[in-house]
């Protein structure tokens, strides 16, 4: 599976052992040198960043759905052609991430099927429903916004074809975010009926944002070993305090209230100190008992299924086409 | 623009003309990028949802630039949205062939060729308009019109001869939807005004050109080309099939609901 990590093996593997090449590497990364994909690398390094650059682009491609379910409905046609081209970045993202996990010896292919067969995870927050055109606002700001918070620290990581993805993907969604608070101030700004739409999504959206970051510190069982390897550079408490110190401002600007009695802003930290998240909800959703789940996951095997007959055509017309050539050739 | 300058030495039947023929082309895009957006993350793979994405968007913005347009003409202070999302049924103009389901795939890409090859001779005419706004706007459109016929015929040539499951599906397709070509060529009072007056080409002329163009493309798929039935059932007359109406209900939604409201 791993066919790029066999073929660099011949040179250093031959002459030097597991420990040296370990070292070598991590005195790379400490140096803030990039991996690249012909580099050695630990099989953990490896496999931590299949599992975390899949993950992602699996959470970019579901997450095309619950805002691709407004496309139909949105309001004016600059929304809906802003939104139609929000959904394609996000499976623009989709198929650069798949791209960058090929890089490290896995075929899109393989990822799409542990996708489709439940193996791999994909970003919780998409299995909660977008009821409203407000949800649509509150996923670009709230979603978006704790998805920058998230990776922007990775356009540093230290494997550079991921790196190098996060750039573009960052500036990207940086425009979503911005986009889905204009639309949240539109509506926040509307009429009575508009803004508690407005503020239905934000009590919604809210904790499961709170959540996209990850598990508090002292339960997260990636994180060690990923900051090691500088493909993590802040803890998820550190970023979830970020984005909250961030966001409330947003909120107050708006008019909205935050659903949480206990948040307020703490002088002697200088942050906001906030309630507890209810990590059984999220415990939930992980297992698959969240609101969408179940439909989310069915609409990528609907779209698989029922496009099975297409994909066979183009491989069966290239295959002529090759023929084809073949015979004029001769 | 206002609206004065716009019509300076048009007449009000005039107007009114181009107006309807204005929403002919707009609703066109507007009801196909419609249709396009469903299937926004329930493509057969993700470059399908994004070359469906892409083509939905350059319809949408399409229809934007041309019911602003039809707004300035009609001169009664409606803007795109109000044209858009706020007439009745029988006020479309789009030919029906653009508000049939997607289907499958297969129908989704035929749809789209028929389509994509009628818009390219329009516009490529239209380029040349007596009307400088429509001119402006036909030039922009031809580049991408040519970018969809390039991606559509591409498919169907895939799926014409490709395996014979997707050789059935395209062909029946085709079948079903080939009688909603005729109403593209079918002349009327409007198309004949708007060609006398070097605003738009005379659709005899553009239909020879699509016929040549399709048949062509049609070859290379190996598709059969379907018998010509007569159809009298025109959607640029305002007589549309029974699936507009849920098009409609679904796009009109927020705009009905919360009448007045800013979005």
């Amino acid at each position: 599976m791993y066919t790029q990590a066999l073929d660099v093996q011949g040179a250093d593997a031959a002459t030097l052992d597991e420990g040296v090449l370990e070292r070598r590497f991590l005195e790379r990364v400490d140096a803030e040198e990039k991996i690249e994909p012909k580099d050695w690398m630990p099989a953990r390094y490896r496999n931590t960043l299949i599992r975390q650059i899949s993950q992602h682009a699996h959470s970019e491609i579901v997450g095309m759905l619950p805002e691709g379910n407004w496309i139909t409905r949105a309001p004016t046609l600059k929304r809906k052609a802003i939104l139609i081209a929000k959904v394609q970045d996000e499976g623009g993202h989709g198929a650069y991430l798949y791209s960058a996990a090929e890089t490290l010896g896995v075929s899109r292919d393989q990822l799409i099927d542990q996708l489709l067969s439940g193996k791999a995870k994909y970003s919780s927050i998409f299995n909660y429903p977008t009821p409203t055109w407000a949800d649509v606002g509150a996923i670009g700001w709230l979603v978006d916004g704790a998805a920058i918070m998230n990776q922007i620290p990775l356009c540093r990581c230290s494997y550079g074809p991921y790196a190098r993805a996060m750039v573009r993907v960052c500036r990207e969604e940086s425009f979503h975010q911005r986009q889905g608070y204009d639309l949240m101030m539109h509506l926040a700004q509307g009429t009575p009926a508009q803004k508690r739409m407005a503020q239905e999504a934000l009590n919604r959206w809210w904790w499961p944002a709170l959540m996209m970051f990850g598990p508090s510190d002292a339960n997260s069982t990636h994180s060690g070993e990923s900051q090691r390897w500088k493909i993590k550079r802040f803890s998820n408490d550190e970023l979830r305090q970020k984005f909250v110190d961030f966001t409330v401002p947003q909120a107050r600007f708006l008019d909205l209230a935050i659903p949480d009695p206990l948040l307020r802003w703490d002088d002697i930290k200088q942050q906001h100190e906030f309630g507890p998240i209810d990590w059984s909800e999220f415990d939930q959703v992980l297992k698959g008992n969240g609101p969408c789940n179940a439909e989310r996951i069915a609409a990528r095997r609907n779209a698989h299924a029922a496009g099975g007959w297409v994909r066979e055509a183009a491989s069966a017309y290239a295959e002529k086409q090759r023929r084809r050539a073949a015979t004029l050739a001769a | 623009m206002s609206v004065a300058v716009a019509n300076a030495g048009r007449t009000d039947a005039e107007a009114r003309d181009l107006f309807c023929f204005v929403l002919r082309l707009g609703d066109l895009s507007l009801v196909l990028g419609q249709r396009l957006g469903e299937w926004v993350g329930h493509s057969p793979a993700l470059e399908e949802d994004l070359g469906l994405a892409n083509i939905a968007l350059d319809m949408i913005g399409q229809a934007r630039l041309l019911l602003s347009y039809a707004g300035e003409i009609e001169g009664r202070g409606r803007a795109e949205d109000d044209i858009a999302f706020l007439r009745e049924h029988g006020e479309y103009l789009n030919p029906i062939l653009v508000e049939m389901p997607n289907g499958d795939f297969g129908q989704t890409i035929v749809r789209q060729v028929l389509i994509d090859a009628f818009q390219l001779e329009m516009f490529e005419r239209m380029a040349a308009s007596a009307d400088q706004r429509l001119a402006a706007i036909a030039a922009k459109s031809v580049k991408e019109v040519r970018y969809h016929l390039r991606y559509s015929s591409g498919w169907l040539l895939r799926l014409g001869d490709g395996t014979a499951e997707s050789h059935a599906r395209v062909q029946s397709a085709l079948e079903n939807l080939w009688s909603y070509t005729v109403e593209l060529f079918a002349e009327d009072d409007l198309d004949k005004a708007m060609a006398d007056r070097g605003v738009a080409p005379r659709l005899s002329e553009v239909q020879a050109a699509w016929s040549q163009r399709i048949g062509e493309i049609l070859a290379e798929a190996t598709l059969d080309r379907p018998k010509d039935r007569p159809h009298s059932w025109h959607g640029k007359r305002g007589q549309h099939s029974e699936h507009l109406g849920y098009i409609l209900t679904e796009m009109q939604h927020l705009q009905r609901t919360y009448p007045g409201a800013r979005w």
